[in-house]
C-alpha cells in the first residue's frame, strides 16, 4: 500500500513538471502587463514603467523565467506578487481559512442532501419522491451559481432583509455570537454552492444504486431475509459508492474552481476571488501559484480517490 | 484687459474691499474660477484660504464604526508603491501629506501649520521654491515625533531609482531640504507655477524615516511596514488583508481636535460596482461605497426608499473620441500609425468636423451617464479657471451629411460616401466597459444616417491600457482609426495632461509606443503655447494659454469630447462624507462623520 502510494508520487513528478511548462508558457504569452494601471497615470513617466518591468524580470526570455520559477519553487519560494509586493505564499494562505470554510462546508452540505435523497430515490424508482427529486435535482444543476446567487440575495438580503450579502473575515464579536455570525454570513454561499454540487450528485447516487440494486447478490441478500435496511446500506451502497467517491474526489479541484463565482458575487475573499483579480490586474506569479496549487490538488484527490477504491472493494488491487 | 481687471481684483481682496467669496464668484462669471481660483489669490499675494470646515462633533470618537466599501480593495498600503487609486486609498487612512484638497479645490491644511503663500514668505516670488512650515506636536502612531527629517527622506525615498517608486517624477526634479526641524524648503529647477504636487495630496503622504531609513533604494521590498504602516493619521493600523480587507482604530493621540468621529474604520475589497450600490444604499450593510460606476437608471431604482444615497464630485474627467492622425492600415518599416503616413480620410478637415457633430452627447447623457455626466466642447475641463468658452458643440446629422456632401464625399451604391474610389469606413475601439460599449452604438447608428460606415471593437481593459509592445491592441499603438477613454485629471491642474499632446511626445515604434501623444497629432502652435505656459509664473496668462491649446485641440479636431464626468460614490443617508472631485475619496477622511 505505502509502496503504491510512493511509486504514485513519484508518476506525479513529471506530470506536474508538464503542467507547470504549459501553465507557465501560456501566462507568459498572455497579453497585457501588470503595471496597465500606471499606463494612463500622468504621474508615472514611461521609463518608471519600463524599470518596473526590468526589475521584475519581465523582459527576460521565456525560459530563463521559467527556470528561475522553478528553482524558486524548488526552495519553497512561491514568487512575489507584482501588485501587492508581498510573498504568494502569504497572501493565499491568507486566502485560505475562508475558501476551506466555505467550500467545505458546501461539500458537506451537498454530500448530506445527495447521499440519503439518492439512495432512497433508487430503493423507490418512478415513486413520487423520486419524481420530485429528479425534477428539483434537473432545476439545481440548470442554473448557474451566478444566477442562483443573485436571486438569494434579492430575497433574503434585499427584500426580507435576513442575511447578509458581504462577506466578512473580522466579525467584531466573542463566543458563541462569533459562531452564529459566522453560520449567518455562510448560510447562502454555501447553500448556493452546496445545492448546485447536490443536484448533480444525487443523479449520479441514484443512478449507480440503481445499477447495483439490480445485480444477484442483492436478490440472493434479499432471500437470506435481511431487513431492507441492512441490504441497502450494507450490501448495495458500499459497491454503488465506487464510482461516487471518484466523482466527488475529482469534482474536489473543480469546486475550488466552481467557487470563483460565488467568491466574487458574496465577496468571499477566497482563492478563488484571488485568482480572478489577480488575472484581472495581471500578477502572473500569483495566477501561476493559484492555478499550480488547483494542478496539484488535481493530481493528490486522484490519488486519495484510488486508494480509496482499495478500502471500498478490496478486490481492487493497488500494485 | 482680462489681466488688469484680475490685478485690480486681487488688490480688492487684498484691501478687504471685496470679500474672497465674491472674488471667487466674479472669476467664476469670467469662465476663471475652482481650485486655482485660490492659488491665483495665493500667487498675487493674498494668502490661500483654508477649505470652510463643517465638522460637527464636539468630541473624539465616540462614532461608531465606519464601514466602506471598496469594490477594488488595495493591495498594498505603502503610497510610494501604490499602482492605483485604491493603493492610494487605503494607505491614505493611516498616512497624512502635508495639505489635501478639498471639495471646491481649496488647499486644507493636514501636516503643515500654514498654507504657503508670498505674504508668509512661503513662495518664491520667481516660482522657484516654496517653503512648508511643519505642524509642531505631531506624532507618529508609535510616538516618535514628526519633522523636516521624514519629509526630506521621503523625497530621497522616492526620487531614489532603485526603490522603484511609483512617486519618483514627483520627486525627481525637485530639491528638498531642511531648513529647521519643522520648516522644509522645496526647490523647484525652473519656475513652477503649481507647487502644490510633492507631498501634498493622498498620492503624496509622508511615511516615517524611522521605519523606512533602512529599506530605501534596492532594499525597498522588504521593509514590514510596507504592509503595515505606521502613520501620522486619524486611524491607526490593525489588519491588513490585500485585495480584502484594511481596519483601523482610533488614534487617541491625534493632531486635529475632536478628531475623529469615528471608533473604527474598515475598508472591504472585491465584488462589483452594482453590488456595492446595492450594499450601501439598498441594505444599508455598508456606509459608504466607492466609485459606484453604474447606470443612473439601477441608481435611481436603488434610491426609491432605500438607506442611503449617490453623491456627486465635479473634477476634471473627459470620456473623450480620439482620432488618429496616420494611417493604421499601412505598415512602414514594421509599424502601423506610422508618422511617415498621413490618415487617408482624417486628412479632410471636413471628415474630422463632421464626426464630431455625430456625437449625441446629449443622447449619451441621457442613456448612459445621467446626473454622473455633463456634455462638454472641451477636452480640457477642469479646474474651471482653464476651461475654454470659446467652443461649442451641436448634434446635426443634417448638417453632417451637408458638410460632407460640400466636401465632395457622396454617398455609393451602398450607401457609404466615398470620393476618390477612399470608402468613409472606420474603425472605432475603445475597452470593455458596459456604458462604453452603449456610446459606441449610439454614434454607430448616428453615423449610419450620415453614410458612413462604422466598425466596433472593444478590447480587455487589461490589454487596452497596458504597455505591452507586442501587443496592438493597446491604446498607445492605436491600431484603428477612432478609440474612445479617459485619461483622469489627478490634481487641480492641467500640467501634466495637457504635456502629453507635444509634438516631442508621439507614440511609435522607436519609442516603444511609450510616447504619450497616441492621436500623433503635431502642431507647432499648440507645442508653444504649452512651452509658454510650463514658465508662466502669471496664473492669468497661464490660463489663457491652456486655454488656447485646448481651443487648438478643438479647431483641428484631436479629440471629441464625449461627456465630461463626474466622480460618483454611495453613502449612507445619516453619514456625512467630505468628497473632492480633485482627491482621492479618503483624503479628506479625518472630516467625516455622522449625523445623529
Amino acid at each position: 500500500m505505502s509502496q503504491y502510494v510512493l511509486r504514485r508520487l513519484l508518476i506525479a513528478i513529471p506530470s506536474l513538471l508538464g503542467i507547470s511548462v504549459v501553465l507557465f508558457v501560456v501566462l507568459a504569452l498572455a497579453p497585457g502587463d501588470p503595471f496597465s494601471e500606471l499606463a494612463t497615470n500622468p504621474n508615472v513617466p514611461p521609463e518608471v514603467q519600463a524599470a518596473l518591468r526590468a526589475k521584475f524580470g519581465l523582459d527576460d526570455p521565456i525560459y530563463l523565467r521559467y527556470l528561475h520559477w522553478l528553482n524558486a519553487m524548488m526552495h519553497g519560494d512561491w514568487g512575489f506578487s507584482f501588485v501587492s509586493r508581498m510573498n504568494v505564499d502569504t497572501l493565499i494562505l491568507q486566502r485560505l481559512p475562508a475558501t476551506l470554510y466555505v467550500i467545505g462546508s458546501a461539500q458537506i452540505l451537498a454530500l448530506l442532501v445527495a447521499i440519503p435523497v439518492g439512495v432512497y430515490a433508487a430503493t423507490k424508482p418512478y415513486s413520487l419522491f423520486d419524481q420530485i427529486a429528479n425534477t428539483f435535482a434537473f432545476i439545481g444543476f440548470s442554473l448557474p451559481t451566478f444566477f442562483t446567487g443573485l436571486l438569494f440575495i434579492l430575497i433574503f438580503s434585499v427584500t426580507l432583509d435576513w442575511l447578509p450579502f458581504v462577506y466578512t473575515t473580522d466579525v467584531k464579536a466573542t463566543g458563541i455570537h462569533w459562531v452564529l455570525e459566522m453560520i449567518r454570513q455562510a448560510i447562502m454561499p454555501v447553500a448556493v454552492l452546496g445545492l448546485f454540487q447536490a443536484a448533480s450528485m444525487t443523479r449520479f447516487v441514484r443512478s449507480a444504486m440503481l445499477d447495483v440494486i439490480r445485480l444477484d447478490y442483492v436478490t440472493t441478500a434479499r432471500a437470506k431475509g435481511l431487513g431492507q435496511a441492512t441490504v441497502i446500506v450494507k450490501h448495495v451502497m458500499r459497491n454503488a459508492m465506487i464510482p461516487v467517491v471518484t466523482l466527488i474526489a475529482l469534482q474536489m479541484p473543480a469546486v475550488f474552481g466552481g467557487a470563483i463565482v460565488t467568491e466574487q458575487i458574496f465577496r468571499i475573499p477566497g482563492i478563488g476571488s484571488l485568482l480572478i483579480s489577480s488575472i484581472l490586474s495581471n500578477d502572473t506569479p500569483v495566477v501561476m501559484a493559484v492555478t499550480f496549487v488547483f494542478a496539484c490538488l488535481v493530481v493528490l484527490f486522484n490519488l486519495i480517490a484510488d486508494v480509496l477504491y482499495g478500502w471500498l472493494d478490496p478486490r481492487i488491487s493497488l500494485r | 484687459m482680462l489681466d488688469k481687471e484680475l490685478r485690480s481684483m486681487i488688490g480688492d481682496v487684498k484691501d478687504g474691499r471685496m470679500d474672497r467669496r465674491a472674488f471667487i464668484k466674479r472669476m467664476a462669471a469670467v469662465g476663471l474660477t475652482a481650485p486655482l481660483a485660490n492659488q491665483i489669490l495665493a500667487l498675487g499675494g493674498v494668502a490661500m484660504a483654508e477649505g470652510a470646515q463643517v465638522y460637527k462633533p464636539t468630541k473624539r470618537g465616540g462614532g461608531g464604526a465606519l464601514k466602506l466599501l471598496w469594490w477594488q480593495g488595495p493591495t498594498l498600503l505603502n503610497p510610494h508603491f501604490a499602482t492605483g487609486t485604491k493603493d492610494q486609498d487605503g494607505s491614505r487612512l493611516f498616512y497624512e501629506p502635508l495639505a489635501c484638497w478639498d471639495p471646491d479645490g481649496n488647499m486644507k491644511l493636514v501636516l503643515a501649520a500654514e498654507i504657503p503663500s508670498l505674504e508668509n514668505g512661503g513662495l518664491a516670488a520667481d516660482g522657484k521654491s516654496v517653503t512648508w512650515k511643519l505642524k509642531p506636536g505631531v506624532k507618529w502612531h508609535d510616538g516618535k515625533p514628526f519633522t523636516a527629517d521624514d519629509v526630506v527622506f521621503n523625497w530621497e525615498y522616492a526620487k531614489d531609482p532603485a526603490t522603484s517608486a511609483l512617486t519618483i517624477a514627483t520627486h525627481r526634479d525637485i530639491t528638498v531640504e531642511k531648513v529647521d526641524d519643522l520648516t522644509v524648503r522645496i526647490r523647484f529647477n525652473k519656475p513652477t507655477p503649481f507647487w502644490a504636487d510633492a507631498f501634498v495630496g493622498a498620492p503624496n503622504t509622508i511615511i516615517p524615516k524611522h521605519l523606512f531609513a533602512d529599506y530605501k533604494g534596492s532594499k525597498s521590498r522588504e521593509a514590514p511596514t510596507n504592509l503595515s504602516p505606521v502613520g501620522t493619521g486619524p486611524y491607526k493600523f490593525v489588519e491588513f488583508k490585500p485585495g480584502d480587507l484594511v481596519r483601523g482604530q482610533l488614534n487617541p493621540d491625534y493632531h486635529m481636535p475632536n478628531r475623529p468621529y469615528f471608533d473604527t474604520v474598515e475598508m472591504k475589497g472585491g465584488g462589483d460596482a452594482v453590488s456595492a450600490a446595492r450594499a450601501v444604499i439598498q441594505t444599508g450593510e455598508y456606509d459608504f461605497g466607492w466609485n459606484i460606476q453604474v447606470e443612473d437608471d439601477v441608481l435611481l431604482r436603488l434610491e426609491k426608499g432605500g438607506k442611503g444615497k449617490t453623491i456627486y464630485a465635479v473634477g476634471g474627467d473627459t470620456e473623450f473620441i480620439a482620432l488618429n492622425f496616420t494611417d493604421p492600415n499601412t505598415e512602414v518599416d514594421g509599424e502601423r500609425s506610422s508618422m511617415k503616413t498621413k490618415h487617408p480620410l482624417f486628412s479632410d478637415p471636413a471628415v474630422r468636423k463632421a464626426l464630431s457633430m455625430l456625437v449625441d452627447r446629449e443622447s449619451v447623457k441621457k442613456a448612459i451617464y445621467g446626473r454622473a455626466g455633463r456634455t462638454t466642447a472641451n477636452f480640457l475641463n477642469g479646474p474651471e479657471k482653464f476651461v475654454s468658452k470659446n467652443t461649442s458643440w451641436e448634434f446635426s446629422i443634417e448638417k453632417a451629411s451637408k458638410l460632407l456632401d460640400d466636401a465632395g464625399w457622396k454617398p455609393g451604391a451602398d450607401g457609404i460616401r466615398e470620393k476618390d474610389g477612399k470608402k468613409l469606413k472606420l474603425l472605432y475601439q475603445t475597452s470593455i466597459n458596459g456604458p462604453r460599449q452603449k456610446t459606441q452604438a449610439i454614434i454607430k447608428q448616428a453615423c449610419q444616417k450620415a453614410g458612413i460606415d462604422v466598425e466596433l471593437k472593444s478590447v480587455v481593459a487589461s490589454v487596452f491600457f497596458s504597455s505591452d509592445v507586442a501587443n496592438p491592441d493597446t491604446y498607445a499603438h492605436f491600431y484603428a482609426d477612432l478609440e474612445m477613454f479617459q485619461i483622469p485629471l489627478s490634481q487641480p491642474d492641467p500640467s501634466q495632461h495637457m504635456r502629453r499632446y507635444l509634438s516631442t511626445n508621439v507614440a511609435t515604434k522607436e519609442n516603444k509606443w511609450q510616447g504619450t501623444n497616441f492621436p500623433r497629432w503635431v502642431n507647432k502652435e499648440y507645442d508653444a503655447a504649452i512651452e509658454a505656459a510650463e514658465s508662466e509664473m502669471d496664473p492669468v496668462k497661464r490660463a489663457s494659454h491652456y486655454i488656447k491649446a485646448n481651443d487648438l485641440m478643438f479647431q483641428d479636431t484631436v479629440f471629441i469630447p464625449v461627456q465630461h464626468r463626474l466622480k460618483v460614490e454611495a453613502a449612507a443617508n445619516n453619514l456625512r462624507p467630505i468628497i473632492s472631485g480633485w482627491a482621492n475619496e479618503t483624503d479628506n477622511l479625518h472630516d467625516w462623520y455622522r449625523e445623529e
